[in-house]
């Protein structure tokens, strides 16, 4: 004992040494298999790699620092979820409307965190460089805890409101959450390179802020805290993200120039799907706050055109270009918003949140907002709707809509040139015709068609037959398609769906709140005139 | 240039093969500057229906809501698809009319363009 006690500690590794024993240090050169039968996905791409340590971690986190982090940031959080669910939380929101925004993004967004946990995983595996292979790990688990934090603070809501109770089941069924499932699945089947340019680039570097920042401080300023201490726990993961998709980006340009062309165009590609898919955040913003912190456009002005056109000023020296279809974003970010609304709208009985049309007070802001566009374009169509629903005679689609190859919206979008004529492309393709909402997602097709004629467009399954429940027997006298193919994607109708006003969620906040559901309309319910009696 | 995959020569499935649809094609319908309906509309229909009948029996369905519908002069509507104009024969099936799996008929009412003649509804 006492010769233990006499010798010298080891000596205290520098923090610089630490980091390589446990990083690059955990990396091992193969014995008895060869390389090549171990990374088995890392060539076909085309991508040129001569060598991996040339990567610079941006992170310097090893992984037992990682974990204590993230062991700090989610004692912070869960405690502050704790205290929102027994305060009643969820009633301290602005109005019943901002719910609904809750629902689309469980139904829609979570299961994107947990796909990308899948894709980060793969990665972890695939890549041959340690430095990247960590980094991939981590985001993993950063995702992962994004979808688990995501559901366990939105379960409160899940609680008092409709439509959320079935998400898993619904991403894989719900027609309109086809547009974030295909993006993502169209990412994870991808080689690692395209993947990690995809999400960790395009995604996440050129396009995250515009999900994080203008959505959570609007969840600060309607009161949702559990959505913003979910928002900023998640922040600093984030940030970390955003680093790793700029350094992907260096290091393929670096090693070699035939990586250049094969970059570009993965960024002009995934540029566009990442587009689309945010343009459901652009209504979410505009139209489901009922307090809102900037607009679209303003969003798009800011963390697109200039932080964007900067980060590709300072790509430029690479040879790489700003995003092919980037100009039509810029011509369509004063009119994306209303036509996804309208679309919402006019379907409302088909998804699985409820709607309204914008209050006077919304439609004076939005005309100050958009002042070369909705007064023109937008307001006389819900002027129109307000007059028929004042008439008993509401407006409400009923044909289901001709989708997008690609992005699997509805062929929704108009010609930057003529807002009052759509944007409709086709394709022949092997004698077959497909159809694409814009020249961004024809591109895409055209490029790679061998993938895109598999699309599950959930359209085309519905007329195949294949969205009924076991049991439905579609030749029965009183078979109602629309009607059964709203149970089997998991929304109940008449409950999930339809007009807010009336609804399930509007009239249980005023007999729960006492106030309005709807913060520009007042009250819909004797609950909230009572109570105001009463006080 | 062909598409990069694990596999070799790999083609995924085509998912909406005419032969899925239990008899039926599908037809895409748009009518341009009613943006009430911003979209085209996708509804399965017989290859051998006349194109009469689906004016006749297809089309208030779909856009019966409008008050421009009954207002329409079927004689003057403008047809076209992505192949250009077409003028149909309403006696004729829609496959003897060039109408295939898929195609999106585009028809414009000469004088009915939205409500009190704005587009945009």
């Amino acid at each position: 004992m006492a010769a233990e006690g006499n010798a010298k500690p080891a000596k205290k590794l520098s923090l610089k040494e630490n980091y390589a024993l446990l990083t690059r240090g955990l990396g091992w050169e193969p014995s008895y298999e060869k390389k090549e039968d171990i990374f088995r996905t890392i060539d076909f791409e085309g991508v040129v790699i001569h060598d991996w340590d040339k990567w610079e971690d941006p992170f310097r986190l090893t992984m037992d620092a990682y974990w204590k982090y993230q062991g700090e940031k989610e004692r912070k959080l869960y405690a502050i979820i704790d205290a929102f669910q027994q305060n009643n939380g969820q009633f301290n929101v602005t109005d019943a409307r901002y719910v609904q925004a809750l629902k689309v993004f469980i139904n829609g967004i979570t299961e994107l965190e947990y796909l990308s946990h899948r894709g980060f995983n793969m990665l972890a595996r695939e890549f041959p460089g340690v430095g990247p292979r960590i980094a991939a790990q981590m985001q993993s688990l950063d995702e992962l805890r994004h979808a688990t934090t995501q559901i366990h603070t939105i379960s409160q809501y899940a609680k008092y409101f409709t439509g959320m109770n079935e998400f898993p089941y619904q991403f894989d069924r719900v027609w309109y959450l086809s547009i974030p499932k295909s993006f993502f699945e169209d990412a994870v089947t991808s080689g690692p390179f395209e993947f990690i340019v995809a999400i960790s680039f395009a995604f996440e570097y050129v396009l995250t802020n515009l999900a994080f920042m203008p959505w959570m401080s609007g969840a600060a300023f309607n009161g949702d805290m559990a959505t913003v201490s979910f928002g900023f726990s998640a922040q600093s993961d984030e940030a970390r993200h955003m680093t790793l998709g700029i350094e992907v980006i260096k290091f393929l340009l670096e090693q070699d120039p035939a990586n250049v062309p094969l970059v570009q165009k993965w960024i002009d590609k995934w540029f566009w799907r990442g587009y689309r898919l945010l343009s459901l955040l652009a209504t979410m913003m505009d139209y489901m706050l009922p307090k809102r912190v900037m607009a679209w456009n303003e969003a798009w002005e800011i963390y697109y055109e200039q932080n964007g056109g900067a980060l590709f000023a300072d790509l430029a020296r690479y040879g790489i270009k700003p995003p092919k279809r980037a100009p039509e974003t810029i011509a369509e970010k004063g009119h994306v918003a209303h036509q996804m609304w309208s679309v919402f709208y006019a379907n409302r009985d088909a998804v699985g949140f409820q709607m309204w049309l914008p209050s006077e007070e919304e439609m004076a802001w939005m005309s100050e907002k958009y002042p070369d566009t909705f007064d023109q374009y937008y307001r006389p169509r819900y002027e129109y709707w307000k007059a028929m629903e004042a008439a008993g005679t509401p407006f409400k689609n009923t044909t289901l809509p001709q989708l997008c190859q690609v992005c699997q919206w509805p062929c929704l979008f108009t010609d930057s040139g003529d807002p009052t004529t759509l944007s409709l492309r086709e394709t022949e393709y092997q004698g077959q015709t497909f159809h694409m909402c814009s020249d961004g997602c024809k591109d895409i097709f055209d490029d790679t068609p061998e993938k895109y004629v598999h699309a599950w467009l959930p359209v085309h399954q519905i007329y195949q037959g294949n969205c009924f429940l076991p049991g439905v027997d579609p030749t029965a006298p009183d078979f109602n398609p629309m009607y059964e193919a709203l149970r089997y994607m998991g929304i109940k109708p008449g409950v999930d769906n339809g007009d807010f006003k009336g609804g399930a969620d509007a009239t249980n906040w005023e007999k729960w709140t006492s106030r309005p559901a709807n913060i520009h309309e007042g009250a819909y319910t004797d609950a909230v005139r009572d109570s105001h009696i009463k006080s | 240039m062909p598409i990069k995959a694990i596999t070799p020569d790999y083609h995924g499935d085509f998912k909406d093969g005419v032969e899925k649809f239990n008899g039926n094609q599908l037809v895409n319908i748009h009518w341009e500057k009613h943006l009430m309906f911003a979209w085209p509309m996708c509804v399965p229909l017989p290859p051998g229906m006349p194109f009469g009948a689906l004016i006749e029996g297809v089309l208030p369905g779909i856009f019966g809501a409008h008050p421009n519908f009954k207002q329409i002069d079927w004689n003057a509507v403008e047809w076209k698809t992505s192949k250009g104009p077409f003028k149909p024969d309403l006696a004729k099936s829609l496959s003897d009319n060039g109408i295939g799996h898929k195609t999106t008929i585009s028809f414009r009412t000469p004088g009915l363009n939205g409500v009190n003649g704005n587009a945009v509804c």
